[in-house]
């Protein structure tokens, strides 16, 4: 095998034992995007870069890289959201994580990973720079926001990467490409850096090819941070060590609210083969009822579009980016808003407005949050009963590149099983579980209780070291 | 009158801590533009605020020491708005639930006091500077996120000259609790005015007129009453006023309208989601009021009780904190148990001198020591009342001692009746018609005759001693 | 409830953003349907209900008063589209 399609856990152990160096792990990287990005495009900007910028010989990462969305700032690489309107951005400053990777020994890939704009989207057909596609079948969508992250893991043209997760964009994308992705709990990583999108509902997470290295990054990206006051101050357990095997006896809840009509009929199969798998691994599944799981797409538009038009504000041409030219400054701020932000975006920033504006804050932004209250109410008590959740995490496989573009609010539903997790602000993870019959990824997601990612990775590494749809690889 | 004067103030408050509200940069006035920043107080992509624990200690003092009731679970909210100042393009401040609520502090107007209440007193972020110049505007971030209060009052007060007091008031208070600088010329404390009109005995408000743009409590007043001139001549041509913002004009001394708002803002308010809300504990409320110095209002009291002083006195002494521990300290060394003498140096000369250098009391750096040197020697009569202000001004700018100073200008008084026959007899000599004056019945010519004494006597002449002996040699 | 284009336009003003005439009609289009599908969440009873605006049980976090290192006017300006000494510039404010 080449080097860029082992895992992060098989270098690491190459890297120890002096089998190979940081350099020939780049340019085995290098190599396969050139041949194949060209018609992926996972990534979206950057010159390789072989030149060793940390000296990391002496920690635990020996200079393995990571692939980076475009939406963590990197300090002096163009960190961008994919949008113009950020255009040329080179942060003076690493966010947190990026931190606490080169402090581990990791090398920050030069080439960042495509995303739709801002993280407004579930394709990746929102970039600025084109959509990624999904290295199964180029015809299709890797999903999104992290669509490049995905595509890159699942092409071997990243070891393992980072994305951000706000309504499913980890999650979504890692089931369309066949990888593993998770959203910790909310508060256990820094957003420090992380381009907000929704600050209540934004985390950043592993993409990986197994779990093990999602088990691995985890704890390394995990921990308090005094400079996000929404970074909770709990240890970070070793969570390789839950890498244990043994679900016997555990208890599972299944939401018969996700396996509602609209569902794809090959999903559903594949996802109850999965569970029946689970429960020939000895974990004990029931149905359980998450009632109000209708409401969560409406209650996440709302509350999420909210705070980014808020968030987004601060987009205006002033200190950074694209500035239209105008002699006057509203006329300067409205152009360069009109002509730097895309489609959705705008869709986005307009709505969120709305919701907060005088008149129909109490209709819409603060029943919002009351729903909201009655959503993570659901899941605390399922959990009262049960130790996890087992569901579908897209109730559809990757879709064809403009299928839904034009149609915003049949993208918004693909969201469907995704977004109640972030507004719950609990664990979740998507792991490849099987295959529609043409050859597109299914992924499962398991969903635990705040701060147990431990249990997580305990029941997805015993599920993926009984099948074999982690092996699997595209044919590009 | 006809018309009642209905005004409210809108004070925002700089704090005096070291780095600013969300992050660790310094508030250092007047560094190089756009030096102390950092990713957080510019707004960039990513950045996440913090709040400053000694602002929240500061706010939390202030709140006390105007008698508020501090709200147990608070939070910030971002008001949103576009201006490049604010990079962010949202102020964190806050919305429904503000730290503290309904205090009040008095302004002594014609002798009694007067409750103004304070609505409010919440905590937000400062903006960023702008300097206009002819096709550009300039922006440096140095100030934005410096950390603020904002302070509103009920509009309790009726008059420019109530406003000013309260201002006066307000900055006594802060500087005692020592939160901030309260400058008005550096910004650390701004100030708008809404000022309304309505004819005496109305239940309903007048129109609300918002003023903007002064830079001093001189300015405020000011800016007030032209306002008060200006709407009610207007009312009284039965023209309409409408709700505005006006802005002062110190150069012309008038206010003029500020060009057109877009209607009502909207600033959707939201609770921001990047902060925590903040319990307000009984410990930490406890903590911030041992921190709480005498204020001027409780010191006053005390002056009168302990020193004997007339409220009159005392609230003069105690509106500055750092005046008043002066004047305390110059009436506790005083010897005895009558201060009054002190008490009368104090307000008397000592005031006098302090405003004719335009500088504090405290700041005139006289020794105390040498005060009640100087006012023993007058006690004892060895140098005139008169003699001993000139002295008091040379104290003051040589640093020298009293004893040195009456020797040096040879200014002992002179008592004896023989030294000051002569003189008397001169001035007797010269001026007839006062002492005709005076024979007839005329107590004031006395007075002129001693002054005459006075004045040839270089202001040595022990003035009662010489009264007595004038009227003893004309009767 | 639903959003008329005087809504769409004074919403996009109050967000700084200039629709074209034809963005301004897709919006509508697009904004009507989705006001429509989050309308289902009126049929819930929230009036007993805390709004949650923050997911974490944790509060009162707070920073010591204490100095960092700041950036500097150099980098603070780096990625400045127009910049006068060390002044970010920005055209005039025209009312």
């Amino acid at each position: 095998m080449e080097l860029n399609q082992l895992t992060a856990h098989e270098l690491l152990e190459k890297l120890r034992a002096q089998q190979t160096t940081p350099e020939a792990i780049l340019d085995s990287l290098y190599a396969r995007i050139q041949k194949i990005d060209p018609k992926v495009k996972a990534y979206v900007r950057g010159q390789a870069d072989r030149t060793p910028t940390e000296d990391r010989h002496a920690c635990f990462l020996l200079g393995l890289p990571i692939t980076i969305k475009d939406n963590i700032c990197t300090e002096g690489l163009p960190t961008e959201c994919c949008s113009k309107i950020l255009q040329g951005f080179r942060p003076p400053y690493d966010a947190t994580v990026i931190n606490k990777l080169k402090k581990s020994g990791g090398v920050i890939f030069p080439l960042k990973a495509n995303m739709d704009e801002f993280a407004f989207g579930s394709s990746t057909e929102n970039s600025y720079f084109g959509p990624t596609r999904n290295p199964w079948n180029l015809d299709y969508v890797p999903g999104g926001s992290s669509g490049g992250s995905a595509a890159a893991v699942a092409s071997d043209e990243a070891i393992w990467a980072l994305g951000s997760d706000t309504g499913g964009s980890i999650r979504q994308p890692a089931s369309f490409c066949g990888v593993v992705g998770l959203k910790p709990t909310y508060g256990r990583i820094s957003r420090f850096g992380l381009i907000a999108f929704a600050s209540s509902l934004d985390q950043i997470g592993p993409i990986t090819k197994d779990v093990q290295d999602a088990a691995i990054l985890t704890g390394l990206i995990s921990g308090y941070d005094p400079g996000d006051s929404t970074s909770v101050n709990q240890d970070v357990p070793d969570y390789t060590k839950s890498l244990t095997g043994d679900i016997k006896n555990l208890k599972i809840g299944i939401p018969k609210e996700y396996f509602i009509a609209g569902m794809d009929t090959e999903v559903k199969m594949i996802i109850q083969e999965a569970v029946n798998k689970l429960k020939n691994l000895g974990a004990l599944t029931s149905p359980v009822s998450l009632p109000h799981t209708e409401y969560a797409v409406p209650v996440y538009y709302i509350i999420a579009t909210a705070e980014a038009s808020s968030n987004l504000a601060r987009f205006d041409g002033v200190q950074y980016g694209y500035r239209a030219s105008s002699d006057n400054l509203i006329q300067m701020y409205k152009l360069t808003r009109a002509q730097g932000f895309g489609q959705e975006a705008k869709r986005r920033i307009i709505l969120g407005t709305f919701v907060l504006s005088h008149g129909y804050y109490d209709a819409y932004y603060l029943r919002a949050l009351k729903v909201r209250t009655l959503i993570k109410q659901d899941f605390d008590k399922v959990f009262g009963d049960f130790d996890c959740i087992v569901a579908p995490t897209s109730p559809t496989s990757a879709f064809k590149i403009g299928e839904r573009a034009q149609d915003p609010l049949s993208m918004y539903l693909s969201d469907i099983y995704t977004i109640s997790v972030n507004l719950a602000g609990i664990p979740a993870i998507s792991i490849p579980c099987g295959f529609t019959k043409k050859g597109l990824p299914v992924g499962l997601q398991i969903m635990a209780k705040p701060f147990n990612e431990a249990l997580l990775f305990r029941v997805a590494h015993t599920f993926e070291q009984n099948t074999d749809w982690h092996k699997l690889k595209p044919s590009l | 009158m006809k018309y009642q004067t209905v005004i409210g103030l809108e004070v925002h408050l700089q704090l005096n801590t070291k780095t600013k509200a969300f992050c660790g940069c310094s508030t250092d006035f007047g560094k190089i533009p756009n030096s102390n920043v950092c990713p957080v107080c510019l707004g960039l992509p990513g950045s996440l605020p913090v709040y400053n624990r000694e602002a929240l200690n500061s706010a939390i003092k202030l709140a006390l020491a105007f008698d508020c009731q501090i709200q147990e679970h608070t939070k910030f909210d971002r008001k949103n708005y576009f201006y490049p100042d604010l990079p962010k393009n949202y102020q964190i401040s806050q919305f429904d639930l503000p730290l503290s609520r309904n205090g009040y502090l008095n302004i002594y107007t014609q002798g009694s006091a007067k409750r103004i209440r304070i609505t409010r007193v919440h905590l937000e972020e400062d903006a960023g500077k702008l300097i206009h110049e002819a096709s550009v505007s300039l922006v440096d971030f140095n100030r934005t996120g410096i950390p603020l209060l904002e302070i509103v009052s009920e509009p309790d007060l009726n008059s420019p000259g109530e406003a000013f007091d309260y201002l006066n008031s307000l900055k006594s208070i802060i500087e005692y609790l020592d939160v901030s600088d309260c400058d008005m010329e550096k910004g650390s404390l701004r100030c708008d005015a809404n000022i309304s009109l309505r004819l005496s005995g109305a239940k309903e408000l007048g129109v609300k007129i918002e003023l903007k743009n002064m830079n001093s409590f001189k300015g405020v007043k000011d800016a007030l009453t032209f306002e008060v001139e200006r709407q009610t001549q207007l009312l009284e041509a039965s023209q309409e006023l409408v709700q505005e913002t006006r802005l002062w004009d110190v150069e012309k001394s008038i206010t003029v309208v500020m060009r057109t708002k877009e209607g009502a803002k909207d600033y959707r308010y939201f609770p921001d989601p990047d902060l925590t809300v903040f319990t307000i504990e009984q410990s930490m409320i406890s903590q911030a009021r041992s921190q709480l110095p005498e204020l001027p209002q409780e010191k006053m009291c005390r002056f009168v009780k302990e020193y004997g002083l007339t409220e009159y006195d005392a609230k003069i002494l105690v509106s500055s904190k750092k005046d008043a521990q002066f004047a305390e300290s110059c009436i506790a060394n005083y010897p005895g148990k009558d201060k009054k003498e002190m008490v009368n140096w104090l307000i008397g000369p000592l005031l006098s001198e302090s405003n004719l250098r335009k500088i504090k009391l405290h700041a005139l750096n006289l020794d105390k020591n040498e005060l009640i040197s100087l006012i023993g020697f007058v006690q004892r009569q060895e140098i005139s009342h008169l003699c001993a202000k000139n002295i008091l001004s040379q104290l003051i700018d040589t640093g020298k001692t009293a004893r040195d100073l009456i020797q040096e200008g040879n200014l002992q008084q002179i008592s004896n009746v023989d030294a000051l026959s002569g003189v008397i007899e001169a001035v007797i000599h010269e001026n007839s018609k006062s002492v005709s004056d005076f024979r007839a019945g005329k107590s004031n010519a006395l007075m002129y005759l001693v002054g005459q004494v006075m004045k040839k006597s270089s202001g040595k002449a022990n003035p009662k001693v010489v009264g007595d002996l004038v009227r003893r040699r004309l009767s | 409830m639903s959003i008329d284009k005087e809504t769409i336009k004074h919403v996009a003003h109050l967000a700084r953003i200039e629709l074209q005439p034809n963005e301004l009609e897709k919006l509508f289009g697009e904004l009507h349907e989705i006001l429509g599908f989050i309308d289902k969440l009126s049929i819930l009873n929230v009036e007993q209900v805390k709004p949650t605006s923050h997911i974490l049980p944790i509060s009162n976090v707070l920073r010591e008063d204490a100095p960092h290192v700041s950036l500097g006017s150099d980098k603070a300006l780096e990625n400045a589209p127009s910049k006068k000494g060390n002044f970010f510039s920005v055209p005039k404010i025209i009312e």
